[in-house]
């Protein structure tokens, strides 16, 4: 390969280890995100309280470049005399941008099902999370599930911003290389090849999931 | 923050640049949305002649677009074409690239518009006399702007966002602007945190108009 | 004048218009009655070309419908439509519903389009709800929006496409008498109706259509009072009890 294209294998192990980084911490991200998504969008559906104290947090999360949260989180960090290395502080940044936009999806789910259906539940006798078990829930993850599939392809792309505070997921790792050998175009159409094979079947998957629930 | 002393006068110093670097910003969002709607009306129409090749290359434009980081498309448009010969500015690379972007996730959000417009409104306009252009432009695009308004405007905060991404190949845009103000003075936080405080209010004004333009010429029908 | 020679059109394997027959004179107005299905809503929309048809022809004023060199879009000023469905465009205001072809077909100016708006809008009775949008108005009011939105173009026929069929009971009498307004004055209708006593007092000629075909034709009151066809007659009874 080197012979027509000036990368070594080398660089193709860097590659994939950089590819193995973004898979790693969209893992992460995922995990932590959902979770904080699910316990926000739910306290949110279930106290305004909760929702009137977490909504500026939620309005300058939508609001302010996730680049700038990165630099933001990084360097608060430091000044704290906290410092994190960049996958932690990465995971951190990313795990609160997923739960505020996961918990939207989630207080959007609760409140789609009928408030009728929930009281029917506690009319037959169900406790609070009995029926949250068996009625509110399932019927609300019918409609929070394509729209979290969708925030998930959002995050596999936006792990490629963690670059800025030095960890060298893909992107970070194509633009290094494309600066010592010059082939830009192969590399990027690799890392691009990279992406679209992974959102863009689950994205499809969504598509037809969010028909199919419709009917 | 214990053993630190926030420096703000450092950051007041060199507001003009960050306030050059906020209206480039400004710029590219309204520029990159006006060719991304324009280029999305063009995709969205193409898609409805299905099987046609002109429907084909829109369908790999949106998917490309929809599935692959911003940041990605905006490498490719500096690097790659520099690669191919074309060296282009920061500027133009991040303007096209999120025009791309942009066009991509508008094409899909007018699809659902244009899906919700009946055939009898075709047949009536049809039934006047008025030739497919004038049926498009009069009729059938109206509709579907209004009812696509919100998620329009909500791609327009995305635009934005995206634009911050001009930092990454040295554009002094906001971020960019930022960045390098920094760069003299290393006070990261305090600079980082008024660029934010700047992005916020951008966005709000952004939605205000919105709000504004929705009010003023979108009243009526539907 | 309007002939329909040997039209034929079916929808994949559905035959709906089986060889059709039909000449309507200037100032004329012909119901078409018959039961759903029967093809004369069909028949009705290919005469501004709006489907398709498999054979036969369709001269309007001895202008090929059909032919490719014909300029439909230039045709269907001559022709008026209003169909079942509501189908006022629901962005614009009925003064601008009825403006916007005038102005962007004809290219007349902004402010002649907005005095013949007015004007067509007054003549159907809506003369207070100019600024109205669809959303605003009943199901009668937005059919004679259409009617005028129509009439604007300044046609020479009318074709009405069971627009009756889609309103409340209480809101069908308002729009029959726009259409017996315009019998009045003269205008050529082909009216595709359920309203057998309408058809009968405001038609010079009626066709009972039955399937794909026009069974019985001739003048209002003998196809309506007294049928010659078997078919008719059993229509007639079921319909009118």
């Amino acid at each position: 390969m080197s012979a027509y294209s000036g990368l070594s294998w080398s660089d193709l192990l860097f590659l994939l280890d950089g590819a193995g980084k973004t898979i790693l911490l969209t893992a992460l991200a995922t995990l932590f995100g959902t979770v904080l998504g699910i316990a926000l969008g739910w306290l949110r559906d279930s106290s305004r309280l909760v929702g009137w104290i977490v909504a500026p947090y939620v309005d300058v999360t939508r609001s302010v470049p996730l680049i700038i949260q990165f630099v933001l989180f990084n360097s608060f960090i430091a000044i704290a005399g906290y410092p994190l290395n960049p996958l932690w502080s990465g995971t951190i940044v990313l795990s609160s941008y997923m739960g505020v936009f996961t918990s939207e999806v989630v207080q959007a789910g609760l409140q789609a099902v009928r408030p009728e259906l929930r009281r029917a539940g506690r009319s037959l006798g169900m406790g609070y999370w009995t029926e949250m078990r068996y009625v509110t829930a399932p019927l609300a993850l019918r409609v929070v599930f394509p729209s979290w599939i969708g925030l998930v392809i959002g995050l596999t792309k936006d792990s490629a911003l963690v670059g800025v505070i030095g960890y060298i997921e893909l992107l970070r790792a194509s633009q290094i290389l494309i600066n010592r050998t010059n082939e830009a175009i192969l590399i990027l159409l690799g890392a691009g090849l990279f992406y679209f094979i992974i959102c863009y079947p689950i994205s499809r998957y969504s598509q037809t999931l969010e028909r199919k629930l419709k009917q | 923050m214990f053993g630190y002393s926030f420096h703000w006068r450092t950051v007041w110093q060199e507001i003009p640049q960050l306030a050059e670097g906020a209206i480039v910003t400004l710029q590219i969002a309204v520029f990159s949305m006006l060719i991304g709607i324009t280029l999305a009306v063009l995709l969205a129409v193409a898609r409805r002649n299905e099987g046609s090749i002109a429907s084909r290359l829109a369908s790999v434009w949106i998917e490309v677009a929809r599935n692959t980081p911003c940041l990605l498309q905006i490498y490719l448009a500096y690097f790659g074409l520099g690669a191919l010969g074309i060296n282009i500015s920061s500027y133009a690379a991040v303007l096209g690239a999120i025009a791309f972007n942009n066009a991509g996730y508008l094409a899909e959000i007018l699809r659902g518009g244009f899906n919700s417009i009946s055939q009898t409104q075709y047949a009536a306009a049809h039934s006047l006399g008025m030739n497919s252009f004038r049926v498009y432009s009069y009729v059938v695009l109206p509709q579907v702007f209004r009812v696509t308004f919100r998620p329009i405007m909500n791609q327009s905060m995305w635009a934005l966002l995206n634009t911050s991404l001009g930092m990454v190949i040295g554009l002094k845009e906001l971020t960019g602007a930022t960045q390098f103000a920094q760069s003299r003075s290393f006070r990261t936080f305090e600079f980082f945190l008024v660029a934010a405080a700047m992005y916020y209010v951008i966005a709000k004004i952004i939605l205000g108009l919105a709000a504004l333009v929705q009010w003023r010429f979108l009243k009526g029908g539907r | 004048m309007i002939e329909i020679k040997n039209l034929q059109k079916s929808f994949g394997q559905h035959h709906v218009i089986k060889g059709i027959d039909l000449t309507i004179d200037k100032g004329e107005v012909l119901c078409l009655i018959g039961g759903s299905g029967s093809g004369k809503s069909t028949m009705l929309q290919c005469i501004n070309g709006l489907h398709s048809i498999d054979d036969g022809k369709v001269l309007v004023d001895e202008i090929d419908v059909f032919d490719k060199a014909t300029d439909l879009n230039k045709l269907r000023e001559k022709i008026g439509i209003v169909f079942q469905q509501y189908n006022a465009f629901p962005h614009l205001s009925a003064i601008e519903n009825v403006a916007l072809s005038p102005r962007v077909v004809k290219g007349m100016k902004r402010k002649d389009t907005l005095d013949l708006a007015a004007k067509h809008l007054e003549h159907v009775g809506l003369g207070d709800k100019l600024n109205h949008y669809p959303s605003q108005l009943s199901g009668g009011q937005q059919q004679r929006l259409a009617i005028a939105r129509a009439l604007a173009m300044e046609p020479e026929y009318m074709l009405f496409d069971e627009v009756t069929s889609a309103l409340d009971p209480e809101l069908v009498g308002e729009v029959l008498d726009t259409m017996r307004m315009l019998k009045d004055e003269g205008m050529t209708m082909i009216i595709v109706t359920h309203e057998i006593p309408f058809a009968r007092e405001a038609s010079d000629r009626v066709a009972f259509f039955d399937q794909g075909k026009i069974c019985e034709i001739g003048d209002a009151r003998q196809v309506i009072n007294d049928p010659r066809e078997l078919r008719t007659r059993q229509f007639l009874e079921r319909v009118l009890h």
